[in-house]
This record gives structure tokens, sequence and C-alpha cells, in this order.
């Protein structure tokens, strides 16, 4: 899912370098025509490289997983749905499936609203220690995930929680909240506070005011927030993996499949199937995010 | 009846640290006023207008709005609006929606409110913009919306921050006529910030002239000009020539001083808080000389100098003209009330300047 997100953040990325590559191709054909090869083949070739390196690995996925036999080798010996049949009647990963969705969406959810919270603050108000506050929100980021994973299990242990989707889940929130912050004040920032301030002038108290201006202004950076957090939270595995209970995320499911030689072509299925529908959610996401920001980057002058 | 006292500041200060950007204010702004407070950036203009809007809390003092002391009130219970530098149009909000998106509270019907909003187009001349989107609109019309979403509030002031800055100098120059004849309509109280001396004159009753947190003084744009209390209001308004001079005497009602640069100057300029004697500055505008190129038959106030420079700028030309004992060329303009095809004035030609008594002014030093 991590390779996903930076596909989706690799997508923007080209989507900018073909603006500017309309350009300058232009520039240089005008005025040192064949030149402009020579010059570009290296970092063409570099480019086709780096690409190659980083995608050719994710598409033996799918391949591998309609190939009909056990071992993930070449040559590949025929065309199968079996292991797709097998992900889809296998009870525990279908659970884990679901268990990671119910975490997700949960962390996604609260994260979001906390990342809102501290966004505003950070961006908003003037207070003392803000730029200690600012560092404890961002620690998560810092610190191994395995050293939280043993500290997390830790305090459980000592305060008596028993571990469950809901350890889980706050470790997950956790490490999101970071994220949800970073994301939700690069949005903040970017609209003018005086939209506020001429909602409190026109009549409207602060919790209104939230509402009818701040909010809808909001909404790409807090659509984008949901997404990466719950991105973050199904994929994560060392955390689920210290803290999880009788009840496992898919990862640590898939995870825990892996020592079984037989089970690693229906664990290719479910990758293969986890990719088109990150690939589509990220999508889906981007058309939405282009869509809300259109008529606005225009008027935020 | 309308009060004079409508708008009172009472010892109103404002300190961000150690900075005093409000300095113990004490004013009052009257009824249908058209009010400016006029400063350079950091004197604290903005830092009132946002005290009135409830923006900011006044550390010290008080500010008073229809005899209401507004202590303590936030932004959203006054019964001001106010029309931003920058419009802050929301953006996804189209005209409408922006006009009207103060009227929820008021109790009217929404066929009340969509009739409303059509007069307040009508009023900002943008009839059927109603379903534009905020950023389908130019400054110029950003600007008007943003006035329509504030006066629909129908509120007891109107506070202006700089609107007009971001316009270009004719769309300046004419919304600064529509703002005039607009407020002379409604009749709300306007307080209108600007650091544009000619804006602030164009449109004010009154004008408050600010300077590091201080008021200087308070007067109709004419006074402010004729009869500016201290040299750094002088100096802001307008260009004026400033001669550093000591009293010698009076003779009747006018007062002998002898001046660095214009000799002994005779002034019966009223008005001005000038003390009776010792070390005085004479205040003279450059249109108050009048300049010729042979020596005049005057018995009057008479300097003679040479030219420095002439700059012919169609309606008028200013001339700068040296004289012996002061270092600074003296400022002069005159009208070209007479077609010239060549320019007057040659380099260092010898010039006299002349001026009546009363528009010395004699200034603290």
């Amino acid at each position: 899912m991590t390779d996903t997100t930076a596909q989706g953040n690799l997508t923007a990325q080209k989507a900018a370098q073909d603006k500017r590559g309309e350009e300058a191709p232009q520039y240089f054909a005008s005025k040192h025509e064949g030149y402009h090869w020579t010059a570009e083949a290296p970092m063409f070739l570099y480019a086709v490289w780096y690409l190659a390196f980083l995608y050719i690995p994710v598409l033996f996925l799918p391949l591998f997983s309609f190939n009909d036999s056990i071992y993930v080798a070449f040559p590949l010996k025929g065309f199968s749905l079996e292991w797709y049949d097998d992900m889809v009647s296998t009870q525990q990963l279908l659970e884990a499936l679901a268990n990671s969705l119910k975490v997700g969406a949960a962390v996604a959810f609260i994260s979001t609203i906390l990342g809102l919270f501290a966004a505003k603050a950070m961006t908003r108000y003037v207070m003392p220690g803000k730029g200690a506050v600012t560092a404890f929100i961002m620690l998560p980021l810092v610190v191994p995930g395995i050293i939280l994973g043993i500290s997390l299990l830790v305090i459980t242990n000592m305060v008596g929680m028993p571990l469950s989707l809901y350890t889980i889940g706050l470790a997950h929130t956790l490490i999101s909240v970071p994220f949800a912050t970073l994301v939700l004040m690069s949005r903040l920032e970017g609209f003018d506070k005086n939209l506020e301030e001429a909602s409190l002038d026109l009549g409207e108290g602060p919790f209104r005011t939230f509402f009818r201006v701040t909010l809808p202004l909001a909404w790409p950076g807090i659509l984008a927030s949901l997404l990466l957090t719950f991105t973050i939270s199904f994929d994560e595995f060392i955390l689920a993996f210290f803290l999880a209970g009788n009840e496992a995320t898919l990862p640590v499911y898939i995870w825990s499949q892996l020592r079984f030689p037989s089970r690693l072509p229906m664990v290719l299925a479910l990758g293969a199937t986890i990719l088109i529908f990150s690939f589509f959610i990220v999508t889906v996401a981007e058309v939405l995010r282009r869509r809300g920001v259109g008529p606005q980057s225009g008027s935020a002058i | 009846m309308a009060r004079d006292d409508y708008i009172s500041m009472r010892n109103t200060s404002k300190h961000f640290g150690s900075v005093r950007a409000v300095d113990d204010v004490t004013f009052d702004i009257g009824e249908g006023e058209f009010f400016s407070l006029l400063g350079a950036s950091g004197c604290g203009k903005t830092t009132l207008l946002r005290m009135l809007a409830g923006f900011e809390q006044p550390t010290l003092g008080n500010i008073f709005l229809d005899g209401q002391p507004q202590a303590g009130v936030p932004p959203h219970h006054r019964p001001v609006n106010m029309v931003f530098q920058n419009y802050a149009i929301f953006p996804h909000l189209n005209v409408n929606r922006n006009i009207a998106y103060g009227m929820r509270k008021s109790g009217l019907s929404k066929a009340e409110i969509d009739r409303r909003v059509d007069e307040m187009l009508d009023l900002i001349k943008l009839p059927g913009y109603g379903a534009r989107g905020a950023h389908q609109l130019s400054g110029g019309q950003r600007q008007r919306v943003a006035l329509a979403r504030a006066l629909i509030k129908q509120p007891k002031v109107l506070l202006l921050d700089e609107p007009l800055g971001a316009l270009d100098k004719k769309l300046r120059e004419q919304m600064q006529l529509e703002l005039r004849a607009l407020q002379r309509d409604v009749g709300i109280t306007f307080v209108f910030v600007t650091h544009d001396q000619e804006e602030a004159m164009t449109m004010s009753d009154r004008i408050a002239v600010m300077s590091l947190g201080k008021v200087l003084q308070i007067d109709s744009p004419a006074r402010l000009y004729e009869v500016p209390k201290v040299k750094e209001v002088a100096d802001f308004i307008g260009t004026v020539n400033l001669f550093e001079g000591a009293i010698r005497g009076r003779e009747g009602d006018s007062t002998i001083v002898d001046t660095e640069g214009l000799g002994t100057v005779r002034s019966t300029a009223s008005g001005a808080e000038a003390p009776e004697a010792g070390p005085i500055t004479v205040a003279i505008r450059p249109e108050k000389f009048q300049l010729t190129f042979s020596q005049p038959e005057s018995t009057g106030n008479m300097v003679t100098g040479t030219m420095q420079a002439a700059a012919y700028l169609g309606d008028r030309s200013h001339y700068y003209v040296t004289v012996d004992g002061r270092e600074t060329p003296i400022a002069v303009a005159a009208q070209n009330s007479e077609r010239q095809l060549s320019v007057l004035g040659q380099h260092h030609e010898r010039v006299w300047l002349t001026w009546t008594d009363d528009s010395a002014l004699l200034l603290t030093a």
C-alpha cells in the first residue's frame, strides 16, 4: 500500500514534469535541433531504469497470481483463477480484511479530526510553547516503529489493557496524527485567515464560522488526510504485529501465511487485488482533490 | 438627531509586547461621518480599526459605540461590519451567497433576503452577477461585493481597511467618488483606513493623522492642509517647505521671524499652536510662492535665488530654487493657466519668490 501512495505522489510529480517538459523541449528544438537528444539521452535512460526498477517487481504480483503453479518461478505454467477462488473462500483472510478496514476507517476518522484541531491551533493562534507542542505532535514521525511497538506493548500490559483491535487502532492513530496534521496545516495555511475574520465580522460565531468557512475550504485537505491515514493504518505491520490480540489485521495475516509455501500464490492474488483497489482509490481521490481545488485556486489571491 | 460621539475612543491603547501600536488615543467620531485614519504603515491605524471591529481588545482604555462600551464584545456581536483590504470574498460561495452570508440570523424570509441581495447588486452596479463565482470577479468587482456583503447588514458603522489599495489608479479614483456618494446615500458612519493622503482628502469629512500610535491632529481636509498643528502633519499632508528660525518680535497681529533662507519673515497666519517666543519653524506650501524671472515691485516678503531644477507636469510646473543660507532647495508649484510650449526657467537663472503674510505658518520647532 505504501507503494501505491508513492505511486500517487509520482503521478503528481510526473504530471508536473510533463508540464515543464512541454515548454522546455520546444525551446531546445527551435534553437539546438539534434543537440537536444544527445544531452538528454542519459537522463532518459536513467528515468527508464528507475521506473522499471520501481514497478517491475510490483507487476510480478498480478502476473504470478494468475499462474497455474504453486511455485513462483518462470516459465509460467498456465492461466488460472484458482488462487483468487482460494482467496475469497479463506475465512481467516476475509476476517483479517474486515479488521483492517474497521481499524483503518476508525483511525482515518479520529486522526483527521485530531489533526484538524492541531492544524487549526498551529496555523491560527499565537500560544506559548507552540514550538514544543508542534515537536511533540510530530515526534512519532521519527520514532522507529519497533521502539514504539515495544513501548506501547509495555504500557498496555502495565495498565492491564487487553490486546485487541482497539490497541492497534490507538497505535495507528498515534502514528497517523502527524501526517494528518501536516496535510491539514498546509491546507489551512493556504487560505486567507481574513476569510474566517470576515465570517465573524458578518455575525457568525466561531462554531458556525468553522462549519461555514473553515470546513468547506479545508475539505480537499480533509479528504487527502482521510485517505492518507487510512492507507497508513491499512499498510502498517510492526505496531499491529506487537499489539494484535486474537484478531489479526491483513498485513499480520499475510505475514503469517508466508510460512506456508503453498499459500504464497494466494497471497500474490491478494496483493494484486489490493494493488488494483488502491490504484482505484488514489485515482478517485486525486480526481476529487483536483475538482475541489480547481475553482478555489483561481480565487485564492 | 445625529450624535457627535457616536464612536468614542477613551484613552485607548493597544500594546503588542513592548510595542505600543496604539498609544493612549482619545477622540470622537460623529454619526453619519466619513472619517479617515491616515498614516504611514505601522502607525497604528489598522490596529485601531481592528479594535473597532472587535478582532483586537484594547490593552488599556475603552471604546464606546453609540454609548455602549465595547470591551469584551466579540466581533460577531458588534453592530459594525468591515471591508477587508483583500476583500476576503468567500471563494466557495457565489456572489449571491457571499452577500447573503451575514443574513442567516436576520429573521427574514428567504424571499426577502433574495430581494435585498438584488437591491444590493443594483446598489453596487453589478445586477445579474449573483450567480457568478468569486473567482470570476475582477478586483473592482470583488471590492463592490465586499461592500454589499457588509452594507446588507445595515451596520451602525462600516469599517474599511485600505479597500482601494489593490486597484489601479483610474479605477481607484472612480471608486473614491462612488464610495463617497454611496456613503451619503446610505448615511452610515464610515471609518476608512488609508496611507494615501490624497485618497483621504478626496473622501473624508474629517481625517485623523496618526504617527507611532498617536493621533497628531483631527481636522477637515482643508484645515489639515492649511492649518497643520505640528510639523509632522504639515509634512505628511502634501509638500511643505520648512524653515528654521527664531521669533524676533510682534507688530500688531503679525509675528516677525528671522529665518535661515528667507531672511526676515512676517506672518499673520492664525490657527497653529506655536510658542510666543524662541525657536520656531516657518512652513510655506509650494503653491503659496509666486515665482518671477525679474525683480517684482514688492514691499512684502521676498527672496531671491537661483533655479536648480524645473519640471513641467502639464497642469502645473514644479520649480526648485536655491537660496543663500539654506541647503535644501525651496519647492515652488505654479499652475500653468496659460499654454507654455517652451520650458520656463533655465538652470541657474536668477528668480524671485514672493508670498503673502498669511501663508507663512508658524509651527513648534
